[in-house]
C-alpha cells in the first residue's frame, strides 16, 4: 500500500458520500418522477444539483474500479463505507443537524469494521501460473517493457 | 388466501433480497473483471489511458457486472414503491455487505479471515443503525 492507493480509497468514500448526498438533495428539489411523464425525468436530470451528483457518482465508479483492480472486494467495500461516516459528520458539523445516539453507535461500528480490514493485507496473494482468471495480469507482468509497448502499439491486449 | 398486508410484506422483502442479490452479483463480476484487467495504475503508467479504457471495456465480466448493478437499481425502485427508504436502504445495504463476504470467499477465492468477517458484520450493523 502506498500513498496513491490510500488516495484512491479516500476517493471512493468521498465520491460515494457526496454523490449520494447531492442526488438526494436534488431529487428533493425536483419532486417525484412519474413513468407516465418522462418530462419529469428530464427536468430532474437538468437540475444542477442532480447533475453534479451524477458527475460525482461517475467519479465514484472510476475510483471504485481502480481500487478493485489491485485490492480484494472484501477490502474495498468496508473502506468505501467510511463514506457513510463522512456523511454523518458533515450533517453534524457543517449542516448542524441533530445526530442521534444510534447514529453515533453506527459510526463507531463502521469505523471499527474498517479498522479491522485496514490492519490486514489489501489483496489475497495469487498463485503463480494459477487459474485462468489470474492469467492476464500474470502475463502482463512477465512481459518486458519494450514488448509491452509493441503490444500496445499493435492494438492492445486481447 | 393471503391478506393485503402480508402480500405487501412479502413483496417488500422479496424485492430487498433481489436488490442485495443483484448488487452482490454485480460487485463480484466487476471485481473479477478488474482483477483480470490488472492494476490499472501500473497499466496506465506503462501504456496510457487508452489501454486502460480498452482493456476494461473489452472485458465481458465488466458488462455483465454493470447489467447486474442496473438490475439492482430497478429492483430498488420497485422496492421503494412498496416500502419506505428507511427500511429498504439499510436492509439492502446490510445484506449486500454480508452477501459480498460470502460471495468473495466462494467465487473470488479471497482470503476472508476473521478480521474481514468482523469487518463485514460490524459495517453491516453500523450501516443499519446509521440509516435507520
Amino acid at each position: 500500500m502506498n500513498f496513491r492507493k490510500y488516495l484512491v480509497l479516500a476517493g471512493v468514500a468521498i465520491f460515494a458520500a457526496t454523490g449520494d448526498a447531492m442526488l438526494s438533495q436534488g431529487m428533493k428539489q425536483t419532486g417525484r418522477i412519474s413513468p407516465h411523464h418522462l418530462s419529469t425525468l428530464i427536468a430532474a436530470l437538468l437540475n444542477p444539483t442532480v447533475a453534479i451528483g451524477i458527475v460525482l457518482l461517475v467519479g465514484f465508479f472510476a475510483t471504485y474500479m481502480n481500487a478493485l483492480s489491485w485490492a480484494d472486494l472484501t477490502y474495498v467495500l468496508p473502506a468505501s463505507s467510511l463514506g457513510y461516516v463522512l456523511l454523518a459528520l458533515i450533517a453534524k458539523f457543517v449542516l448542524h443537524e441533530h445526530v442521534s445516539l444510534s447514529r453515533w453507535l453506527g459510526i463507531a461500528l463502521i469505523s471499527g469494521g474498517v479498522g479491522f480490514v485496514a490492519a490486514g493485507p489489501a489483496a489475497t496473494p495469487r498463485k503463480e501460473g494459477g487459474s485462468a482468471e489470474s492469467g492476464p495480469d500474470r502475463r502482463a507482468e512477465s512481459l518486458s517493457p519494450d514488448c509491452k509497448d509493441r503490444r500496445a502499439a499493435s492494438g492492445g491486449w486481447e | 388466501m393471503m391478506s393485503p398486508d402480508s402480500i405487501s410484506i412479502a413483496y417488500t422483502w422479496a424485492s430487498i433480497l433481489a436488490v442485495a442479490l443483484a448488487s452482490v452479483v454485480g460487485d463480484v463480476l466487476l471485481s473479477r473483471a478488474m482483477r483480470e484487467v490488472g492494476d490499472v495504475n501500473d497499466l496506465w503508467w506503462r501504456s496510457g489511458t487508452w489501454a486502460v479504457v480498452r482493456r476494461t471495456l473489452g472485458n465481458p465480466n465488466f458488462f455483465a457486472g454493470l447489467l447486474a448493478l442496473a438490475l439492482s437499481f430497478f429492483s430498488l425502485m420497485f422496492s421503494l414503491s412498496w416500502a419506505d427508504v428507511s427500511l429498504v436502504g439499510p436492509a439492502a445495504a446490510s445484506l449486500t455487505f454480508i452477501g459480498n463476504a460470502f460471495a468473495a470467499k466462494i467465487f473470488l477465492h479471497e482470503k476472508v479471515d476473521r478480521r474481514r468477517w468482523m469487518a463485514a458484520v460490524l459495517v453491516a450493523a453500523g450501516v443499519a443503525l446509521l440509516a435507520g
